[in-house]
């Protein structure tokens, strides 16, 4: 087996498998099987457990460049989509809660929500925003968008920030769950920060290698499976 | 004195197939082995002692069932012991001991010292009411309380001219409240009531729940209800009451004075900065059906309403 099939038939599945982990435990306390549990109340452990989740595997998404630069596994780009499908499928789980289970449908308070409470706004704004990220994640789309995907593809940086903030606006005294995502997404971009710095070119040559990712984050459409 | 309540829709209502129907989930997750938050709390209600008390029928919340015990007991905001919901049932009934105890008393008034719990309750009728309990996180309970009018205790305290506030502590002592070793808040918590709201027959000293002697996580073993304010007023494990002419220095309104006033009166029209006070999560209710209305003074607008009369109740939140 080559490593393209390794990643095809035992990696990805056991990542997909693997991602699906939460959901189950979710589920399973959500009927309480297997005496899993969510406590008193429910709703809002599966609305927050949800949106944690999301935002891990916004982190993964983010941790993937990083890890293949210095472990110096290059093939761990094949998961990297995967990683942020899942981001974007717990996003859209954790939003469905809170508009079914916890405002039970209510659309008055949804948009009066959106509309008048700065974390909700930014939330649902990150969720938005990883609409176009999930519709152009085919390698049909990546291949029609050339240059554009990358670009457009940038935006998972401003999701991650909205992400993380919207979790540290919305907790009441405690931020010491939600400063951890802001350390570790610091650490994430700031990697990225310092090697664009280190790879940027003597000011004379610059502009022959404009057109190059300089960021070293960069998935060409070749790269991709 | 009649409690007037609100019209309560019967859709609202709990059947009792789906509250029993949750007690026999309950009883299957115990004997598949359910978490140990579950497990520990329902072998807790046995656990404490069982008081000596009228049920007084003024005070129901027409048409509702009270929370179950082990939602009362297992869903609390203690962050004496830790910041998760869950935290409190965990580490409260480890770590504090709530007997021996006593309360400081002090400030402006005559009868000052230093009290056995015994001594305080010494003469003190018990009562059971059941009363709404509104969280500030907008989620809300059905309680019922075992304890007895503060206005009962406090005339005990001969009270000064000078009085204006009564000023509560929570018990400091890391060793016992682990979540203190964390400064979180400006421990000890501190809350307070205006005089005429200490004395209004609605606020409670609560000392038991369902019957039984208070669980820890829920303030034990001497506890302050005041059911037409947001849950934070309501200062548990008192160490110390005092007695000032000044407005105290509450907990929540030092920490974070935009978002907590010292007034804290559950009111719809008057939002969080960060979430809607205008409906609220019954919590134990059916799935889709646990929002509802809050209510202006959670309810007891007939009561309270006229102790803020020309209050700008926007201002003072």
């Amino acid at each position: 087996m080559n490593v393209a099939q390794r990643y095809r038939f035992i990696y990805k599945p056991l990542v997909f498998v693997a991602a699906l982990v939460p959901l189950a435990w979710l589920i399973l306390g959500a009927f309480g099987l297997f005496g899993f549990s969510l406590g008193a109340d429910p709703v809002k452990k599966l609305e927050h457990e949800c949106g944690k989740t999301a935002l891990n595997f916004l982190m993964l998404t983010l941790a993937v460049s990083p890890v293949r630069q210095l472990a110096g596994l290059p093939n761990l780009i094949r998961l990297r989509r995967m990683l942020g499908l899942f981001a974007f499928f717990y996003a859209v789980v954790h939003f469905t809660i809170y508009l079914v289970l916890d405002l039970e449908l209510n659309f008055a308070v949804l948009g009066a929500d959106i509309v008048k409470r700065p974390y909700i706004t930014i939330g649902f704004a990150a969720l938005l925003l990883m609409l176009p990220l999930a519709l152009t994640s085919t390698n049909g789309m990546m291949r029609r968008l050339g240059g554009n995907w990358q670009r457009l593809h940038r935006l998972v940086y401003v999701i991650a920030a909205l992400g993380v903030w919207h979790f540290y606006w919305q907790v009441k005294r405690d931020v010491r769950e939600p400063l951890v995502y802001v350390c570790v997404l610091a650490a994430l971009l700031g990697y990225r920060w310092l090697r664009a710095r280190a790879r940027r070119p003597l000011e004379g040559v610059r502009p022959v290698l404009a057109s190059t990712p300089q960021t070293g984050l960069s998935l060409h459409p070749s790269e991709s499976d | 004195m009649r409690t007037r309540l609100p019209h309560i829709a019967p859709s609202e209502i709990t059947p009792e197939s789906v509250y029993l129907s949750r007690r026999a989930l309950l009883a299957g997750l115990l004997a598949g082995g359910a978490t140990s938050l579950v497990r520990a709390n329902q072998s807790q209600e046995n656990a404490y002692g069982p008081l000596t008390y009228s049920v007084n029928p003024m005070y129901t919340v027409a048409g509702e069932q009270p929370n179950k015990f082990e939602e009362i007991a297992g869903y609390n905001n203690f962050y004496e012991f830790g910041t998760d919901k869950d935290s409190p049932s965990e580490y409260a009934p480890k770590f504090l001991k709530s007997k021996p105890w006593s309360v400081i008393v002090g400030g402006e008034c005559e009868v000052k010292g230093t009290f056995n719990l015994e001594d305080l309750l010494k003469g003190q009728t018990l009562e059971e009411r059941i009363y709404r309990f509104r969280c500030v996180e907008a989620w809300s309970l059905v309680v019922p309380w075992v304890g007895f009018p503060l206005s009962n205790l406090i005339t005990r305290f001969k009270p000064t001219a000078n009085a204006k506030y009564v000023q509560f502590t929570t018990l400091y002592d890391p060793s016992q409240m682990p979540g203190q070793r964390d400064r979180i808040l400006n421990w000890p918590y501190v809350e307070g009531l205006r005089m005429d709201e200490a004395m209004h027959p609605l606020t409670l000293m609560v000392v038991g729940l369902y019957g039984r002697v208070l669980p820890n996580q829920d303030g034990a073993p001497l506890r302050l209800i005041v059911p037409w304010k947001y849950g934070f007023k309501s200062c548990k494990s008192i160490a110390r009451i005092d007695f000032t002419a000044r407005e105290p220095r509450t907990a929540w309104n030092l920490a974070a004075p935009n978002e907590y006033g010292f007034y804290a009166n559950v009111n719809p029209k008057v939002d969080h900065p960060r979430w809607s006070q205008a409906t609220e999560r019954r919590i134990g209710a059916p799935f889709l059906a646990a929002r509802r209305p809050t209510l202006p003074f959670n309810g007891y607008a007939d009561q309270v309403a006229s102790l803020y009369q020309g209050l700008d109740l926007k201002l003072n939140f």
